[in-house]
């Protein structure tokens, strides 16, 4: 059931720290390739292509309806798998965890259900200019649809929050308060905790978008006394197409329905339905069986390797990084927070990031280049694009001397 | 599969990094014979306004405005340098030809009939950066076409995002 069991218990930080966790991933047996670009989305283990390609050779079948075997264990994998994200957050209950396509169906799927109902015109609904688009554009949309008003928290020059700010953005109108942990585009990690407590100080309650920290630091729910956390898959080193979102069990039982359809009813007749209990409810029709299954086993092989060692060494690859980076001429790193994720945000005088990520490719690095779905933070900073190098389990600093060496080619090439 | 030195010729990175033309025409309106449109590449944040002053034979001038990559300031810089003071239907031709290289994969480059535009041949091996050479090529295809409608609009952005060949 968890092959990973045995190696996981030898492993520790010295593991990560002889060659990263490359060895575990196929796509990087290519010895050539640098992928730096974990922060669009992960590579994957062998022992997640495994959960799915044995799921679907030997144990497919659809949930919750059949009376055989098959169904009942392909059930308990589904379900296992919510138990694994309970676990893997710190939730009480595997029930306050629902199944989305990632993290930004939760976040559409939560203000559809827990903040539409709860505004009026004027009330106000409260996000920060770090927010990835998926954090801004359904509460722009839901702000059109009911006269609700979006109001930002702002940034800093080293790409932080303006916590002094918070407090009076915080009033008697404010419905909910939505907070990236860890901004896609600049690293930042955002003391949440700080944030929620302020918040709770007014009753305002806090979705935590946590699709960016998720893989890179332990997360506990119940001691963040937040009302909801979002994540993704696919970030975490697990399929596309599969996230969940946390959420108090009081707030899942008091909020209406998303999606209709098969999976989420007691009982339809001709005149009316009634719905399931939660999760059930908010999981509409066939879910992504095996992306789930998927999920579960990249959450069983990050544990495995132990969050604290991923934490302890992508830090010690943010130093070694910031160090290797900044002895290139002309580059300007932006985004410095004091506490960050391994994420390199920056632009190279006179060379523009799109020309830059061209350059990297040719030399099979692969980063991404341009507003990383974030343009509040663009429009900032005056800039608009970054080259980011964001680093996951399986780099090492040789990566970054690798990108820094080709980042000196392309400085010479442009003559800058 | 062509080389960075292909696609980075010194013509490139000579007008990458020293547009010509890039100058807003203030006060251009219709009555003065001058169209501007703009052209937004939401991928990578490439920006551009281009200005076109014609009596409607001829096109007297061209310049623009805009931040982007070398590809795209390249390309922009170059079309207002070799297209002014060419006629309406040669513009066309060019225009053509220009996306045609670009755009089509099975096109076969006609160095002859673009001149020195052919420089940007090799952009078609870089799927992802032709939209950054096509941005301003869109915004001149978009003014000629409200040109020839007479309605002398300037609403509306284009933007070259459905220009990628396999």
């Amino acid at each position: 059931m968890d092959p990973l069991k045995d190696v996981a218990d030898c492993r520790d930080l010295e593991f990560l720290r002889q060659n990263g966790a490359r060895a575990d991933f196929p796509l990087l047996q290519n010895e050539d390739l640098v992928f730096l670009d974990s922060g669009a989305s992960a590579q994957k283990p062998q022992v997640v292509l495994d959960a799915l390609t044995d799921f679907y050779r030997t144990g497919y079948a659809n949930i919750h309806r059949g009376v055989y075997r098959l169904s009942q264990q392909a059930t308990e994998l589904y379900e296992g798998a919510r138990g694994k994200i309970q676990r893997f957050l710190g939730a009480a209950e595997s029930s306050e965890i629902v199944f989305v396509r990632g993290a930004t169906e939760g976040l559409n799927l939560l203000a559809h259900s827990f903040v539409r109902p709860r505004v009026q015109p004027g009330d106000e609904i409260l996000i920060t200019q770090m927010e990835h688009h998926s954090n801004i554009v359904p509460w722009q949309m839901l702000g059109q649809e009911t006269g609700a008003v979006l109001k930002y928290v702002p940034l800093t020059g080293t790409g932080e929050l303006d916590l002094a700010a918070l407090p009076e953005l915080l009033t008697d109108r404010t419905r909910v308060l939505a907070v990236t942990h860890v901004s896609n585009a600049l690293g930042t990690i955002n003391p949440v905790a700080e944030i929620i407590r302020l918040a709770r100080e007014k009753g305002v309650p806090v979705i935590v978008d946590g699709a960016q920290a998720v893989p890179h630091l332990a997360v506990d729910v119940q001691a963040l006394d937040c009302d909801f956390y979002v994540f993704s898959g696919h970030k975490l080193y697990g399929p596309t197409g599969i996230g969940a979102v946390y959420g108090k069990a009081e707030h899942w039982r008091a909020m209406p329905p998303w999606q209709g359809g098969g999976d989420m009813i007691l009982s339809v007749t001709m005149e009316q339905t009634t719905y399931a209990e939660p999760p059930a409810c908010f999981e509409a029709g066939t879910p992504d069986i095996a992306g789930a299954i998927g999920l579960g086993a990249a959450i069983d092989y990050v544990q495995g390797l132990g969050l604290a060692n991923i934490t302890a060494y992508e830090q010690e690859l943010l130093a070694a990084g910031t160090e290797i980076l900044g002895a290139v001429p002309g580059l300007r790193v932006i985004g410095t927070a004091a506490d960050k994720a391994a994420v390199f945000s920056f632009v190279l005088e006179g060379v523009h990031p799109h020309d830059v990520g061209t350059f990297l490719d040719g030399d099979n690095i692969a980063v991404r280049t341009g507003h990383h779905c974030a343009q509040p933070i663009m429009d900032y900073f005056g800039i608009p694009a970054t080259t980011r190098a964001s680093l996951g389990v399986y780099n090492t600093a040789a990566d970054l001397e690798a990108l820094a060496e080709s980042l000196l080619r392309i400085r010479k090439f442009f003559r800058v | 599969m062509s080389s960075l030195r292909d696609l980075y010729q010194e013509l490139v990175l000579d007008h990458g990094q020293r547009p010509r033309n890039k100058r807003p025409i203030h006060d251009c309106s219709h009555e003065k014979g001058c169209t501007h449109r703009e052209g937004y590449n939401p991928l990578c944040g490439d920006k551009l306004t281009l200005y076109v002053k014609s009596d409607g034979e001829t096109l007297d001038d061209l310049c623009f405005e805009g931040d982007g990559c070398a590809i795209f300031t390249a390309s922009s810089s170059m079309l207002t340098e070799v297209l002014k003071g060419k006629s309406v239907a040669e513009v066309k031709e060019i225009l053509g030809e220009f996306l045609e290289m670009l755009t089509n994969g099975e096109a076969e480059p006609d160095p002859e009939g673009l001149g020195k535009l052919a420089v940007f041949g090799g952009v078609k091996d870089f799927p992802a950066r032709v939209k950054c050479a096509t941005l301003p090529w869109r915004a001149l295809e978009a003014i000629l076409a409200s040109q020839s409608d007479d309605e002398g609009t300037t609403a509306g952005a284009v933007d070259s995002n459905d220009d990628q060949i396999d």
